[in-house]
């Protein structure tokens, strides 16, 4: 009888760390209230404390997931999903081109399927607020938005090609030690349309209609900060089901304090 | 023997709190059906592919959609793919599936929204006055509050009622946060909170066929509903 405990306790701690184990990989995140570009009516937004991948979702993660979840696999994604475009730099339901590497950020892949990935490890995908909170900061200051070197190094990020196909890792983590916001793919974010644009054909209503007329750039509050109208504007023309070449995502977790 | 049970049962406890429920939304039973393109034997079909005997044309796949009505089979486009659950006016869990068979007119509003919201709900009143009575009971006019905190159920009802939209074929819904958003993107409708009590957002209405199937969206506000009302007609029964 004694052994038999003894193996189930055995059992039980085998099963433990797979379990308990998620946030391997993420940093946590102290919250706190910023102005981001885009607030609200207030500008000033509060963040809660919560966990963030330390890497975008890697090709090789990505595998395993569609491994497990053959609903997300290139053939399988429902059209109300994803777009033609879907992991079209794979060979196959299992395996990438041979172009491309393992560790490389995932990307063409929807939002829905982002959501789900993350949701599939008891994450979720971050906020925009969340978003820009934690990529405002550069290798040593967490706000850095005020520094002109901060700008011009995403903004010359933002001339480089191709450098989604570059690895994760490669640029030097932020100070909150979360690597490649900037420098390598764009991220789906939660909430991405809650940038609300006027495009040739979504009409949308009162004053946020606009985000990039003249008028818009009024309600921004640092006009100086184009890598950030950059991201937004990307945002605000995305659909949920658009896969890009150079949209990728992380996950982040709710720091659950009862647990 | 026994102590091996329990140690199953706990394995398969674990394993039952760790999988991850959004499997069930896969689009299995989804059998290809083929078809000459001449229809040169009538409504005959095939399982795989080949050449027609009669004109020795090559098959081609036929279209899910005409095969839907008679089945439980839905699209890869149906908005019955999401698994949400929602909650309606008279406090009822449903999930969008259960809305199949009629023709769904949607739009999202929040009910303490003092500028566009009435409107769109003037436009989505006048809609339904322009179909005629035949065709309204299969029809469902549907409003998704995109403030799920303020709108329960016994606001919505009470929203419902102060509009004159208590009749069976209106119904309001009350969903999870994450629901709302994954539908708003489905109907690319965009939306943000701007302060505790308002929104901003799209105003668009979107008709879906009874399959769930998207057919048409009318973007703005007080235009033009004929196509939106010709649409409606078009896709029900």
């Amino acid at each position: 009888m004694k052994n038999h405990a003894f193996r189930i306790l055995i059992v039980l701690l085998v099963l433990q760390p797979l379990l308990f184990a998620q946030s391997k990989g993420m940093v946590s995140i102290k919250g706190s209230r910023y102005i981001p570009l885009y607030g609200r009516d207030a500008t000033v937004v509060e963040v809660k404390d919560f966990e963030m991948d330390m890497y975008p979702v890697t090709n090789a993660d990505y595998v395993n997931f569609v491994k497990r979840y053959p609903k997300w696999q290139k053939s399988k994604g429902i059209k109300l999903f994803v777009d033609g475009s879907y992991l079209t730099n794979w060979k196959n339901d299992l395996e990438l081109k041979d172009s491309e590497k393992p560790n490389s950020p995932v990307t063409y892949v929807s939002w829905f399927a982002a959501k789900d990935y993350c949701e599939c490890q008891g994450k979720r995908l971050p906020t925009v607020d969340e978003w820009e909170y934690v990529a405002m900061a550069d290798e040593t200051t967490k706000d850095a938005r005020v520094k002109p070197s901060y700008n011009e190094q995403i903004l010359a990020w933002y001339e480089a090609p191709r450098s989604n196909e570059n690895k994760i890792g490669m640029n030097p983590k932020n100070a909150w030690g979360v690597y490649d916001l900037h420098g390598l793919v764009w991220e789906w974010t939660l909430d991405f349309n809650s940038v609300l644009i006027t495009g040739e054909s979504r009409k949308d209503v009162d004053k946020d209609s606009s985000l990039f007329c003249g008028s818009a750039s009024v309600n921004a509050t640092d006009l100086m900060n184009y890598a950030a109208f950059m991201r937004y504007a990307i945002r605000g023309s995305l659909k949920a089901k658009y896969s890009m070449k150079n949209l990728g995502f992380r996950c982040v977790k709710d720091i659950n304090k009862l647990k | 023997m026994k102590i091996l049970k329990h140690i199953v049962f706990v394995l398969l406890i674990f394993v039952a709190f760790q999988s991850c429920n959004s499997d069930k939304k896969s689009k299995e039973n989804i059998t290809e059906v083929y078809q000459c393109p001449m229809q040169c034997e009538g409504d005959n079909t095939y399982s795989e592919k080949g050449s027609c005997p009669v004109c020795k044309m090559d098959l081609a796949l036929v279209e899910n959609n005409s095969k839907l009505a008679e089945d439980d089979r839905i699209s890869e486009e149906s908005i019955f793919n999401l698994t949400s659950t929602w909650h309606n006016e008279e406090g009822e869990a449903i999930q969008l599936k259960d809305l199949k068979g009629k023709t769904l007119v949607m739009v999202m509003i929040y009910t303490s929204c003092k500028a566009a919201c009435p409107r769109l709900v003037a436009d989505m009143r006048n809609i339904e006055s322009q179909i005629p009575d035949e065709k309204i009971k299969n029809i469902q006019f549907i409003m998704v509050s995109i403030d799920p905190e303020t709108d329960t159920p016994e606001k919505l009802k009470a929203f419902a009622k102060e509009n004159f939209m208590d009749d069976a074929h209106w119904t309001f819904l009350q969903g999870s946060e994450s629901g709302v958003r994954e539908f708003a993107n489905v109907l690319s409708v965009k939306y943000k909170e701007i302060s505790p009590i308002d929104f901003s957002h799209s105003n668009i209405i979107s008709v879906f066929n009874p399959q769930g199937e998207l057919k048409h969206q009318q973007e703005g506000l007080g235009v033009d509903n004929k196509e939106t009302i010709s649409a409606i007609m078009e896709v029900t029964p």
